[in-house]
């Protein structure tokens, strides 16, 4: 897990390993392990796995070895 | 697919299916439906920039002969009333902007209407406006907003303010990296509010049942997004309203909100009648959503070498009336084209007194870039190094580390620069009075939610519905995936825009998103059918599916000589299980980075300060040009669009408030006049995550051109360019200051 800037106010790190074997999964063990993280908070940004940027991934498996980084919604024009 | 490879359909320059349409006149756009019993709406604007609503009496225009109707803001009535979107589309207490829309008016003729509006009385106690960044972030500014406290401070301020956000992106230690920096420059740029310029102003028809049920019509990058925004203001089923979307006269992310549709139908609602209302020109530009005004500093550190050690920005971008302005893509998107461990950025979102901006081609982009591309192109000129060899030498490219997140996977920009560095553009010389500019740029491109269905006709052909309206071309794109996917003409099939009753949700049309999802979902949708032709092929010859292949439109008896056409195939669809009809829903995944980089020649007139722009090259990764005259199409538009952004085009304010040139003939776009021929260059590195390569190319091609013209000027003139636009009183003031 690498956490944005923004996100780092509520983590208080940058990164950290979690274990987790979907993106549903790991949102609770992230809310659980930072107290000051909200589901909604991180549901309601985008996400890239493995570089790839994925717009509502909940249901998205997740395997070990797997970078994640939170990212804004983008929106174009 | 991450390999080049050879397609016998995608790559043709077809006749798009709309074409014929579109020139002869029978497309119909947003104003051209007409039906039965229809009334004219129109809305009464505010003549301020900042004011409160103390009173308003309708009584006098209720009571015109011809007067059907009148909605407020009142009339809006949901839990989601007080959000900014409604208040936008019809002021609450209080006008924010010269041309905020405060109440519609339905008449039997447009003229009675406009005459109604005449007889409103409204009583406004008129504020100050705050129409700059610096103004509205000053201390002792006049608020908007007296409940706003700024969002994204580790702990909240205790005061309201016109800064709706503030957001920090950071990667690695940017003082350590300016420590290593044997050249240093920085500077503060500017860039005006400026319009998309789309042709066809907002329009739309509309209908309120006696039983709820209703129905739009209007011009949008996205229909199904109509319906979202517009029941959700009215408090409405999404079942009970249907949203066709017309044919668009040019949207570049301005058509992708709504300004009328809430207000027709409570119009057409009280009144009973059909509701048409369509923006004349001025409030197109009064009222509409323009593109984010900026002042931004940035600061770019580098070695002798060329390395680029450090990158910082500060943006502050305007949201117009209401929170909301692409600050955060701009911060995500600012030093990107680079390849640079320590980076730092700032953004701010601050509300002003002018209409709420709307997406504009790479929404947030142009304006970041223009200041990065601006300090690059002058360290370049500090250490003597060839501008293309300076990103070159720092180019993003595959694994690079973004700002925002992930890393790249395969990117074209080095590709892109290499072909600028190899075009005769780049090599020719240039004369007296003459400057050369050039920039790159970076863009995302976006997934998100398509549908399609490709239904198949009992001659073989097909029709293709998809939910996406169809800006630059995409039908075309659509067909001639399907045609490579089937392996089939692509003159067999038919792409049409269902309306929202007819296909599945499909996002908008927009962030360069519907070629690359949308066309995964013709693929899926086209492969779906190519599996129901098999299986129909293997029951009428008594083998298994896997028996049978697909080429060239035919399935083949592989344990046989058997050969079945999709027409014969579909012929006999009725016999062996009915209808064939693929059919694909996808969320889309793994959109492709489109990098451009463009090349700007200008000639200035020192006497006057006129600037002609006098050869351009704009090149761009496409991934896969699918229909390549419409690539190219996308370069040139972007470029032109980007050109006027840095040459001519901005709103003009009074120090009251109110918008001076709300017109065409004094807010100048460029002609093709104007203009010389924009050369285009499609560079294509695939997209590993679509079947095709596609990445989009809506976008980029607009970033660019800020940071190109501009240069180009500063290089003729041998001064530096801060401020957009370029117009001729504007670099004749630099010319004086600086001779």
């Amino acid at each position: 897990m690498i956490f944005s800037s923004e996100l780092q106010e509520f983590t208080g790190e940058e990164r950290t390993e979690v274990s987790a074997t979907s993106y549903r999964v790991l949102i609770d063990v992230l809310v659980a392990k930072y107290s000051r993280l909200s589901f909604d908070q991180l549901t309601d940004l985008a996400v890239a796995i493995d570089g790839v940027i994925i717009v509502d991934p909940l249901l998205e498996p997740l395997s070990s070895d797997t970078e994640v980084h939170f990212l804004h919604f983008v929106a174009g024009g | 697919m991450s390999e080049a490879r050879e397609y016998k359909y995608i790559g043709q320059r077809s006749i798009r299916p709309d074409g014929f349409d579109k020139v002869t006149g029978r497309a119909n756009y947003g104003a051209d439906m007409t039906l039965p019993g229809m009334i004219w709406g129109k809305i009464l604007r505010s003549p301020h920039a900042h004011a409160k609503i103390k009173n308003i009496d309708t009584s006098k225009a209720e009571a015109l002969s011809g007067v059907l109707a009148v909605a407020t803001y009142q009339d809006f009535p949901t839990a989601d009333k007080k959000a900014d979107l409604a208040r936008n589309i019809l002021a609450d207490d209080k006008v924010l902007y010269h041309g905020h829309a405060i109440l519609g008016i339905a008449a039997t003729t447009s003229a009675i209407a406009e005459r109604a509006l005449d007889l409103v009385d409204i009583d406004y106690e008129v504020l100050k406006p705050v129409m700059d960044i610096r103004d509205a972030m000053a201390a002792d500014a006049p608020l908007l907003h007296e409940d706003m406290i700024t969002e994204g401070y580790a702990e909240a301020p205790t005061t309201a303010s016109n800064v709706a956000t503030r957001l920090e992106m950071k990667m690695g230690d940017v003082e350590a990296g300016f420590k290593e920096a044997d050249v240093i420059v920085e500077g503060d740029y500017y860039t005006p509010t400026v319009h998309q310029g789309y042709i066809e102003p907002h329009a739309c028809v509309v209908r309120y049942d006696e039983d709820g049920q209703s129905m739009i019509w209007c011009c949008t990058q996205g229909h199904f997004d109509v319906r979202g925004s517009t029941a959700n203001i009215l408090g409405m089923n999404l079942s009970k309203l249907k949203v066709i979307a017309s044919e668009i006269g040019g949207g570049f992310g301005g058509k992708t909100t709504i300004y009328l549709e809430p207000v027709a139908l409570v119009l057409s609602r009280k009144s009973g009648r059909p509701v048409k209302m369509v923006m004349d020109r001025d409030e197109v530009f009064k009222a509409s959503g323009p593109g984010s005004a900026t002042r931004n500093w940035v600061k770019i550190g580098a070695k002798n070498d060329g390395t680029i050690t450090a990158m910082q920005a500060k943006l502050h971008y305007e949201a117009g009336a209401f929170k909301g302005s692409p600050m955060m893509m701009g911060c995500m998107t600012a030093f990107t084209p680079y390849a640079v461990e320590n980076m730092y950025v700032e953004g701010f979102d601050v509300v002003v007194n002018k209409p709420k901006v709307a997406a504009y081609r790479a929404p947030g982009a142009p304006q970041a870039e223009y200041a990065a591309e601006m300090v690059v192109n002058e360290i370049a000129e500090k250490i003597g190094m060839d501008p293309i060899e300076l990103r070159l030498k720092n180019a993003a490219k595959e694994g690079t580390q973004t700002i925002y997140g992930p890393k790249f996977k395969a990117v074209g920009l080095v590709e892109c620069l290499e072909a600028a560095k190899n075009s005769p553009h780049y090599k020719a010389a240039l004369k007296e009075n003459q400057g050369r500019g050039l920039a790159a740029g970076f863009w995302f491109n976006i997934g998100g939610q398509s549908s399609v269905t490709l239904n198949m006709n009992p001659d073989g052909t097909g029709t293709i519905v998809e939910g996406s309206p169809d800006i630059g071309g995409s039908r075309a794109s659509m067909q001639l995936m399907a045609a490579e996917e089937m392996q089939m003409p692509a003159e067999n099939f038919r792409p049409i825009v269902a309306d929202t009753e007819h296909v599945a949700f499909s996002a908008g049309t927009g962030g360069s998103r519907t070629t690359f999802a949308t066309g995964m979902a013709v693929i899926e949708a086209a492969q779906d059918v190519i599996r129901q032709m098999k299986e129909r092929a293997a029951a009428v010859w008594n083998v298994t599916a896997e028996q049978v292949d697909w080429a060239d439109g035919v399935a083949i008896n592989t344990a046989g000589e058997d050969r079945l056409t999709a027409a014969e195939i579909c012929k006999g669809a009725e016999r062996t299980g009915g209808q064939i009809s693929g059919r694909g829903n996808i969320n889309a995944r793994g959109a492709g980075p489109s990098f451009a980089v463009h090349l700007c020649d200008v000639e200035v007139d020192r006497d006057t300060g006129k600037v002609d722009v006098i050869r351009y090259t704009a090149i761009q990764d496409a991934g896969k040009a699918i229909h390549p005259s419409y690539v190219e199409g996308q370069l040139q538009g972007g470029a032109v669009q980007g050109i006027g952004w840095a040459l001519n085009e901005e709103y003009v304010y009074g120090d009251d408030g109110l918008l001076q040139n709300p017109g065409f003939l004094d807010y100048r776009v460029p002609l093709a006049s104007d203009l010389p021929m924009i050369d285009s260059i499609v560079v294509e590195v695939p997209n590993a995550f679509h079947p095709f390569g596609v990445r989009g190319v809506g976008e980029s091609g607009i970033i660019p051109p800020l940071a190109a013209c501009a240069y180009a000027v500063s290089q003729a003139i041998d001064a530096p360019i801060r401020d957009l636009p370029c117009s001729p009183p504007s670099v004749l003031k630099v010319i004086q200051e600086n001779s």
